[in-house]
């Protein structure tokens, strides 16, 4: 990996606590991580499964969420809206090889510019650990193979003898099971 | 005048969809009576050099079932775009993957392991594995490539139409096959059933509560489901509100959850994830302990929300698997390996 790897962290800030925040961290000049591109959504709750999935998708090597703290919420609820959906989805991106990391959810409130300095490096230096996600380009390699039209023989393909890949982390009679 | 041509041809499905066309019954036969049939793989003996002598879009219309999983699949579906006006998606596997699909989330050598090998039922000493090409005296025999990743039909040609459904009802399928031949197309890229959630028609939909709330989720191979009751209310993971409608809801009229077989609404991007939001929003819990304990009902979200959308999923398959594939590399021999899966004892159930 590459020790100039930035990684590209998509943030969803509700508008009325973390995103203040964040303006808060920016008019009191604090530095932190140029990682983070953020969205302003009008609640935590707003943000859709899809959405960080999206984000994934289309490139992010990690999704930041921001709320207000459990029992601020300017909707009285969204927040915890918010704290199931992301429990569950944790989970399931974990099926998909996305680890836990590359997804947090934050309750900030608009006093916590610090806490969106440290947050921002925080997470910044834990995706750099684990390296870019780039799912955009292996799904184009995943595709590669619809190029072929033909199988080619052996003697044409070097890699015949490669040794397989092994994955052992998850044996399948378990899945089974 | 010649009859029009029809086809219906599969890929990596379990046979369910070819019944469902014989599932319409008499009507079969008024079909019948209306067209001919250029290639049926399962009733009619029809072959592949048939569909080749056929002049490109001789064929009216043709319904793919199945995932594609092998190089013959692809061959095949591009044969059959070639010679046909209409491609429809027939059934949830064509149309999104469906249950073919979750072997995304494996390695190809792991499946191969496991089945050639591996799994309790297999007796194979020998090791033998499917080769792509074997050698004996000169002479060459074949088989398809097994892919890396499973793909839904549009994902490896262009598709004109979707027919939801694991397998799509008789009624759905009739409505279908009227409209060809009536010749009064939908819009291109139109999913043939109705674009409202399963929750629109549903026959406990009274029984829904105005405010649902839900302790915890329930599965059920431990638990009772009320036959009357809403089943969302119950807490077992009914994926009818973000599922589109047009099935009849057979499920819940057998007293089974729905399992979103008729995919998403026109309107969402990620079945899996809507499901997922739906779903977790309605939970009672409010401590991160409680939210935990309340979703251990859902063991497996992946396979529970993406049972039959893997493929059409925006995520599509688990980042971080082996990333050769389509090069015809050979998939080595188990002996030359360590093995990876220790063996299933005896007596677990």
């Amino acid at each position: 990996m590459p020790d100039d790897f930035q990684p590209k962290i998509l943030a969803f800030f509700c508008n009325w606590c973390t995103y203040t925040a964040a303006d808060l961290a920016g008019v009191s000049r604090m530095k932190y991580e140029a990682t983070t591109r953020v969205v302003r959504v009008m609640c935590s709750g707003r943000i859709d499964p899809q959405f960080v999935l999206a984000a994934f998708a289309k490139g992010a090597d990690g999704v930041l969420i921001g709320g207000c703290h459990p029992g601020d919420c300017h909707y009285i609820e969204g927040n915890y809206k918010t704290l199931r959906r992301f429990h569950l989805l944790q989970r399931m991106l974990g099926d998909f090889g996305i680890e836990p990391e590359r997804v947090r959810l934050e309750w900030i409130s608009a006093s916590e510019g610090d806490r969106v300095k440290t947050v921002i490096n925080e997470m910044t230096e834990q995706i750099r650990a684990l390296g870019p996600l780039r799912l955009p380009e292996r799904m184009g390699e995943w595709d590669r193979e619809l190029e072929w039209a033909q199988v080619p023989t052996i003697e044409e393909n070097p890699d015949a003898n490669a040794p397989a890949f092994q994955d052992s982390e998850k044996p399948i009679p378990e899945v089974v099971r | 005048m010649s009859k029009p041509k029809i086809g219906f041809y599969w890929c990596a499905s379990c046979g369910g969809c070819e019944e469902s066309l014989v599932d319409i019954a008499e009507a079969i036969l008024d079909v019948a009576e209306l067209v001919d049939f250029a290639i049926w793989p399962v009733a009619m003996d029809f072959k592949r050099a048939d569909v080749e002598k056929l002049a490109d879009g001789e064929i009216v219309a043709t319904m793919i079932n199945g995932a594609v999983r092998t190089s013959e699949q692809e061959e095949m579906a591009r044969l059959l775009r070639q010679k046909s006006q209409v491609i429809i998606a027939y059934g949830s596997c064509a149309y999104e993957g469906g249950i073919p699909a979750l072997s995304n989330l494996f390695p190809r050598e792991q499946i191969m392991r496991y089945v050639y090998h591996d799994a309790p039922s297999v007796q194979n000493p020998e090791g033998i594995e499917p080769q792509t090409e074997f050698h004996e005296e000169g002479r060459v025999a074949t088989l398809p490539e097994f892919r890396s990743v499973v793909r839904a039909l549009d994902q490896v040609v262009d598709v004109d139409y979707y027919m939801p459904g694991c397998a799509p009802n008789p009624e759905l399928v009739l409505s279908a096959v009227k409209t060809l031949l009536s010749g009064e197309l939908p819009p291109k890229g139109s999913v043939l059933a109705p674009d409202v959630a399963q929750c629109d028609g549903c026959p406990r939909r009274d029984t829904k509560p105005a405010d649902l709330k839900i302790d915890k989720f329930r599965r059920t191979p431990w638990n009772k489901i009320d036959p009357e009751v809403c089943i969302l209310a119950q807490g077992f993971a009914c994926l009818g509100p973000a599922t589109r409608s047009g099935c009849g809801e057979r499920c819940i009229r057998g007293n089974m959850p729905c399992t979103g077989c008729f995919g998403p609404l026109g309107n969402v991007r990620d079945h899996g994830a809507k499901m997922l939001a739906a779903l977790t929003s309605l939970l009672d819990a409010k401590e991160e302990e409680e939210i935990e304990e309340a979703l251990e009902g859902i063991p497996d979200p992946a396979g529970t929300f993406y049972r039959y959308g893997m493929a059409h999923s925006m995520l599509r398959r688990k980042a971080g698997l082996p990333e050769v594939s389509g090069t015809g590399r050979q998939v080595p021999r188990t002996d030359a390996l360590p093995p990876t899966i220790a063996p299933v004892p005896t007596g677990v159930k």
